[in-house]
């Protein structure tokens, strides 16, 4: 029936909680004009075009929109990079979604097309921008099929285009589609992809494209979810959207639990003020680890980020805190693990996603993913050595120089080091590769060395033959 | 030298004119040409080459590092089986090597009537509904041996699988190169206008008439 509401959409849980992004993607026909007008859509829009461009940047600015990319920088800040004067200036939309554990960038594009159109046109006409362009994941055929109609119901409807909404106000969104590449999702990667180049990161300064970008003019690149937020803070304001979610963090943010939970799904939650305890435990959430088991570690931010266990879950999901000890909220992607994990294989999986996905530029990216995912391959089939423990952390050290960040271990008395990692790469690519190695190290070498010395080993005895047993 | 058919020609042409500068229309032309043939030719490179003002090398070297342009022919399917860390905790790789042993192929490898190519992918962006894979970019989430047998049976016999309702998503399942079954279509007379970065000499004219504030925001156009 179209029009039906199923609180458990497909990925969706609907926990009874506000919603700002996610108030449509229970509803069957949610990615239609028809149903985005029916329930507030392009509000947003109307509220920020009788406003002039400025105001609305500076509303965006007070709601301190956090990125929700993975870095987590406040987009009202990132708005205000592009230097004065330099025309043109473009808006590069990042839905490459491919950090492992990551998954709500695709429910925003295939539910709610038009709540991330509207945020693209806020965004264009809050700093002048002059065209936009919304980059798909490749691998996403029904996201890149709902922006295209959705995109052509705008068109028609005079909400894209020229004179949008009758006004003076024109711009155009180009749908483009990626072809397969995790680097892209690193913004300078995505705009050198979008060139009709391969998407390898550029060299920094600059650190932000919005000073040299697409065609070497100002560029804001913003996440999904980020602009998805937007129509909600123009249409209820700044001070309305600071209400939800803890100072450092307001309004809410979607996070995917996956893994070994009684519920998986992907939840939309208050930022700050919800603890990971609430998420795994609570009757609204993820209802518990999955029967007659219990968690041995969790991953708090996708696969890029150090791991988590038992004594975090009191943590608040909120950057600052989650940073200091020792680990990042990334991408809201949770993994959750229980005592049938095997550590030392679920590392190897990461690691091995970031050995295929680095793209080749820096050497110690390049050479030291693939050893790290060599090695730990060998101990998984048995052929380890005692001192590939040790030359794992050596070839981290070589991409991430110093200190790792990495939770405390309590037991035996270490701290926590806290986020972000160093680098002597360009993008943080392969330093991501290290957060899998450290935190399984240090937490459970002991999976490691039964790997490595194997109780099955024969023992070989040191007496020559004629001796033996003499 | 014409590889595109008309109607793609048509296509390319009006892709390219999206963008400021044509070389950015490469990878939206390269996915056309794979849609087209299944995989990309030598002829398809050296006319995306001549269509977006790049070099059939510079093309093949776009190309090249994305992993879903194929440069040899692939089955009609291809089944792409997640094995990154959520699906791995919920039969991942049992789901794959249930696919490689029904199939006969290894990941990589192509069935011999050319119906079906394996992958062992990376996150394909459906965590929380593990284990999944997809068949030409369509997603089935949370499945089992028996889902994956019910779809290959299908294929078989010439019905849709997506139509089982699968990740939200129906009608047919195109041939592999098609992904999005609806292309965006900007009308000319809706269009703003795309210009060349170098001809653009300030800001957009309508940030002078609104920056005072109060426009009138009329209704829809229809």
């Amino acid at each position: 029936m179209a029009g039906a509401y199923t609180p458990h959409a497909a990925g969706f849980v609907d926990n009874g909680g506000p919603k700002v992004v996610s108030s449509r993607f229970a509803y069957e026909d949610s990615y239609t004009l028809e149903r985005s007008l029916a329930t507030g859509g392009y509000e947003g829009l109307r509220t920020a075009l009788v406003r002039p461009p400025t105001d609305v940047h500076a509303e965006v600015r007070d709601a301190t929109l956090l990125g929700r990319g993975g870095a987590g920088f406040p987009a009202g800040v990132k708005w205000g990079f592009c230097p004065e004067g330099v025309w043109p200036r473009y808006l590069v939309v990042n839905g490459d979604e491919s950090e492992p554990g990551t998954y709500k960038d695709r429910l925003l594009m295939e539910r709610d097309p038009h709540q991330l159109i509207e945020g693209c046109l806020i965004a264009c006409y809050a700093l002048g921008l002059s065209q936009c362009f919304l980059y798909v994941r490749g691998e996403m055929a029904l996201a890149q099929e709902r922006i295209a109609s959705a995109l052509n119901e705008a068109y028609d409807a005079g909400y894209v285009g020229r004179n949008v909404l009758g006004t003076d106000f024109s711009v155009d969104i180009t749908l483009h589609w990626g072809a397969g590449a995790y680097i892209v999702g690193e913004e300078t990667a995505l705009i050198e992809s979008l060139e009709g180049n391969r998407g390898m990161p550029r060299l920094k300064p600059p650190y932000f494209p919005a000073a040299i970008g697409l065609y070497s003019q100002p560029t804001i690149v913003n996440n999904v979810e980020t602009l998805a937020n937007v129509p909600w803070i123009l249409a209820n304001g700044a001070e309305a959207y600071r209400r939800m979610g803890s100072e450092s963090s307001p309004g809410t943010r979607l996070f995917a639990v996956s893994g070994h939970v009684r519920r998986p799904g992907v939840y939309e939650v208050e930022q700050g003020v919800t603890t990971f305890r609430d998420l795994f435990y609570g009757d609204n959430f993820c209802q518990g680890i999955r029967d007659g088991h219990e968690l041995k570690m969790f991953i708090p931010g996708g696969g890029s980020s150090p791991w988590f266990f038992e004594e975090h879950l009191d943590l608040p999901l909120e950057a600052k805190d989650v940073g200091a000890a020792g680990s990042m909220l990334g991408s809201g992607a949770i993994v959750v693990m229980d005592e049938t994990t095997d550590a030392v294989k679920a590392c190897h999986r990461i690691v091995r996603f970031f050995a295929r996905e680095s793209c080749g530029k820096c050497s110690p990216c390049r050479e030291g993913t693939s050893w790290e995912e060599k090695i730990l391959s060998r101990i998984l089939d048995g052929y380890g050595r005692p001192s590939d423990i040790d030359l794992l952390l050596d070839v981290g050290d070589n991409i991430s120089p110093g200190p790792y960040p990495v939770a405390a271990h309590p037991d035996e008395g270490l701290d926590a080091v806290p986020f972000p990692p160093r680098q002597t790469t360009i993008c943080p690519l392969g330093p991501s590769s290290v957060a899998p190695i450290t935190s399984t190290i240090r937490r459970f070498r002991h999976e490691f060395e039964a790997k490595i010395i194997r109780s099955d080993s024969i023992p070989v005895s040191a007496a020559a033959p004629g001796e033996a047993g003499s | 030298m014409s590889y595109f058919d008309p109607t793609n020609e048509r296509t390319a042409r009006e892709i390219i004119d999206r963008y400021p500068r044509p070389r950015s229309a490469v990878i939206p032309l390269l996915h056309l040409a794979q849609e087209q043939e299944g995989w990309v030719t030598p002829a398809a490179m050296i006319q995306i080459a001549e269509m977006t003002g790049t070099t059939a090398a510079e093309v093949l070297g776009t190309g090249s590092f994305y992993e879903m342009f194929k440069f040899h022919p692939v089955g009609t399917y291809l089944v792409n089986v997640c094995t990154n860390v959520s699906c791995q905790l919920l039969g991942g790789e049992e789901l794959l090597n249930h696919v490689e042993t029904t199939l006969g192929v290894k990941a990589g490898g192509t069935t011999d009537d050319g119906m079906f190519t394996v992958e062992d992918v990376e996150c394909v962006a459906a965590c929380t509904e593990a284990p999944c894979f997809t068949v030409n970019y369509r997603y089935f989430h949370r499945a089992s041996t028996d889902d994956f047998d019910e779809v290959v049976a299908d294929l078989r016999d010439g019905r849709s699988p997506i139509e089982r309702g699968a990740a939200g998503d129906s009608g047919e399942l195109p041939a592999h190169g098609t992904l999005g079954r609806i292309r965006q279509h900007m009308p000319d007379d809706r269009r703003a206008g795309v210009v060349p970065p170098e001809q653009v000499d300030g800001a957009p004219t309508w940030m002078a008439s609104m920056a005072g504030a109060s426009s009138d925001v009329g209704g829809e156009e229809g």
